[in-house]
């Protein structure tokens, strides 16, 4: 299931893809696009295990750039 | 400016105020203390850390929690690093001023960003905000998503339309130029159809609903523009992989610079150091990563303010690339629009070998009348020409009469009505059927041959050829002109595919001055013609079509292209690349931007790499300063987002 969620303060081009990759190692995810110029984060994981991967998706933007906020 | 970009702002004038005092006030003081030379450093030192924390605090807060988190080697780190050695040097205001420094170049390339990101967001202003309802003679305002189809909503004037429909009451002029870049407003009354997205300039109009929001024109057209950045081109993933590299190899070359040297020369290691320093500091690849997709977010964000749509880099690269261009005749070239010309009845011996001359006004009559029984319950627009040509004529077709109709796909339709068997289509049609044996010896279809000015359908029973239609098809007005200016642009070859009769085909393609033609094809024809191209080709092959029927090819080359998409959600889906109205000189507006977008992607990339070498190599031999290394990391990024940035202006194109 694909969905796209708004990234705010993502200032950093680098950050970005270094997100992107971190989050597509994700269990249960298997697509993750971060768009530095549209601030979204287009993710295509498992459904039913949604919650859980979003937390951790929230983990690693906080790791890469912890001025970075997701927002639900 | 956002919160934070101000909050940055406030901190480097007061950090900048701050600085300037304690050089020319507060140092002379200092000189003066009574104490010995140790402690007046550690005074010194705690003295510039004030206006160094405060514009660099959170520089070195982050280098810290990255550290943490096992990321060494960002940005922020190396400016702490750099920084820190130049205190440890002793070099205090210079510590502080080139945090500030840094702190100006990266707010100059936040507002940069943020600017281009605007400028591309002005699309989304076109989403609907509410629509207007009728409820007992009041107006409501209700959420986009709660309108249904079917429903009637109202658009007074200057609001934007929300949702697509047709215009049940009023009449005014529409602004279309969101979604197609056309300036001129459109006309739309009664019975006309409304897309979402267009504003409504005068009067109030009253609109049917025929799509669900999530639907809607401007709904699908956002979710493309919105997704276009996460399919990436070349260069752009050329640039991830590169920096994947380049990184880890200049962090390598700076631990030799700080220890080789030294270690060969026996000279102290702080200056290697501090030379080992600088050289980190300029090779941020920052300047790359952002400006490349920034380049191509402008490009595209251009495109769109002309009413193109395209959805991904990659597709702007392959079409500014591309050697072959390869379209469909109908609908692409020509306007699709298609009207009866002529009805010519057939001339020929009936079956006891007497010559009987049928051309008359009841056989005309009659063929007409066959030909839009046939085309009864087909969508083609050639039939659909003939059907409304036949109701001008004051008839209308009974569908009770009609038993059957086959369509045999390319070639024409089986009509069985009461009065028999009828064949209604092109010459493979009635050879298959055994009507007519050879082209050729038939008169009255070589007659029909020699006929370059439409499309021929003809009409028989299920002995001979009673006649044919001469449907014409106009082309668009400056088709010609835009074939020549893609010539021009370095397009070595233009294929014209058609499914229309070699002479009409060949008549189009000398007008237009398209270089190959393919006539007669079959539907499925299309596709096998348009891989061979593909497979012959070097460079990237766009396929342009109308969106209509070609949905197969245009996912099949490296961009398809479909004209006139504004309300055709299957050429929305299928093409890269969608040309809101149908004019074939966007074609060359679209190319131009590509072609345009890659040059100052090509200009950033090596103007970037190469003033951070010559930085990198005059750091090394110690000529360059903290400052130089400053400007080589984020005065360069300001200058290549600045030229990406001249991508945005869409008025020169």
């Amino acid at each position: 299931m694909k969905k796209r969620y708004q990234l705010e303060d993502l200032d950093c081009a680098n950050c970005a893809a270094k997100m992107e990759e971190a989050i597509k190692k994700i269990e249960g995810v298997n697509d993750a696009v971060v768009s530095f110029m549209a601030q979204t984060l287009t993710i295509d994981a498992d459904e039913e295990r949604l919650d859980k991967i979003m937390k951790q998706v929230k983990k690693c933007i906080a790791k890469v750039d912890s001025d970075c906020t997701l927002i639900m | 400016m956002t919160k934070k970009q101000k909050k940055n702002l406030y901190r480097i004038i007061i950090s900048l105020v701050l600085l300037l005092v304690l050089k020319f006030a507060a140092d002379p003081l200092i000189g003066k203390l009574d104490v010995n030379a140790e402690i007046r450093k550690l005074i010194e030192i705690a003295v510039y850390l004030i206006p160094y924390l405060i514009v660099g605090g959170n520089v070195v807060a982050k280098a810290g929690r990255n550290m943490l988190h096992g990321h060494i080697f960002d940005e922020n780190f190396l400016m702490t690093v750099a920084t820190i050695g130049a205190f440890a040097l002793g070099d205090y205001t210079e510590a502080a001023a080139v945090m500030i420094f840094y702190q100006v170049g990266t707010l100059f390339e936040s507002i940069a960003v943020a600017r281009s990101r605007k400028s591309i967001a002005s699309l989304a202003a076109l989403r609907p905000d509410y629509v207007n309802v009728e409820r007992d003679g009041e107006l409501v305002k209700l959420s986009p998503e709660g309108v249904g189809i079917g429903d009637t909503i109202i658009v007074l004037a200057g609001e934007k339309v929300p949702l697509d429909g047709e215009v049940i009451d009023g009449e005014s002029y529409v602004d279309t130029s969101a979604l197609t870049g056309e300036s001129v407003p459109r006309r739309v009354s009664v019975g006309s159809e409304i897309m979402s997205g267009y504003i409504n300039q005068q009067g109030k109009l009253v609109v049917r609903v025929s799509k669900e929001f999530g639907e809607s024109t401007v709904c699908k057209i956002l979710d493309m523009v919105q997704n276009a950045s996460s399919r990436k081109s070349r260069s752009e993933n050329f640039i991830t992989r590169f920096a994947r590299i380049y990184t880890p190899a200049v962090v390598g070359a700076a631990v030799l610079v700080a220890v080789l040297p030294p270690v060969i020369t026996g000279q102290a290691f702080s200056k290697w150091i501090e030379r080992a320093l600088l050289f980190l500091v300029v090779s941020c690849p920052c300047a790359l990563v952002i400006s490349i997709p920034l380049g191509f977010f402008g490009g595209i964000g251009a495109a769109s303010k002309c009413g193109i749509l395209i959805k991904g880099s990659n597709y702007l690269e392959a079409l500014a690339n591309a050697g072959t261009i390869v379209f469909d005749k109908t609908g692409t070239l020509t306007k699709g629009v298609f009207r009866v010309q002529e009805i010519v009845g057939a001339v020929c011996s009936d079956a006891t070998g007497e010559r009987v001359d049928t051309d008359d006004a009841d056989e005309r009559d009659r063929i007409i009348e066959i030909a839009a029984y046939a085309e009864a319950y087909s969508n083609h627009p050639i039939g659909r020409s003939i059907e409304l040509y036949y109701e001008q004529q004051g008839h209308s077709v009974d569908k009770s009469l009609i038993r059957d109709t086959k369509e045999v796909s390319g070639k024409g339709i089986v009509l069985t009505k009461d009065s028999g068997t009828f064949y209604v289509g092109n010459a493979k049609l009635l050879q298959e059927a055994g009507i007519v044996e050879e082209e050729k010896e038939e008169p009255i279809l070589s007659a029909a041959m020699q006929c370059k000015d439409g499309t021929v359908v003809y009409v028989a029973d299920s002995e001979r050829l009673l006649g044919y239609i001469v449907i014409s098809d106009e082309i668009k007005d400056n088709t010609a002109e835009a074939i020549e200016q893609l010539s021009v642009q370095g397009i070595a070859e233009s294929v014209m595919l058609t499914g229309d009769r070699r002479a009409t085909a060949e008549a189009v393609a000398e007008k237009l001055g398209i270089s190959k033609t393919y006539s007669e094809l079959l539907p499925q024809d299309k596709l096998s013609i348009l891989e061979e191209i593909i497979a012959e080709g070097t460079t990237p092959t766009v396929f342009v079509g109308d969106g209509i029927n070609d949905a197969p090819a245009l996912t099949r080359a490296d961009v398809g292209i479909a004209m006139g998409g504004l309300g055709q959600d299957a050429a929305i889906e299928a093409a890269d690349i969608v040309i809101m109205d149908d004019n074939p000189g966007k074609i060359v507006i679209a190319r131009k931007i590509g072609i345009k977008t890659l040059a100052i992607v090509k200009q950033n990339i090596v103007f970037a790499l190469a003033v951070k070498l010559l930085i990198m190599v005059l750091g090394v031999i110690g000529i360059a300063n903290m400052w130089m290394a400053v400007f080589g990391d984020v005065g360069v990024s300001v200058i290549a987002i600045l030229n990406s940035m001249r991508l945005l202006n869409h008025k020169k194109y």
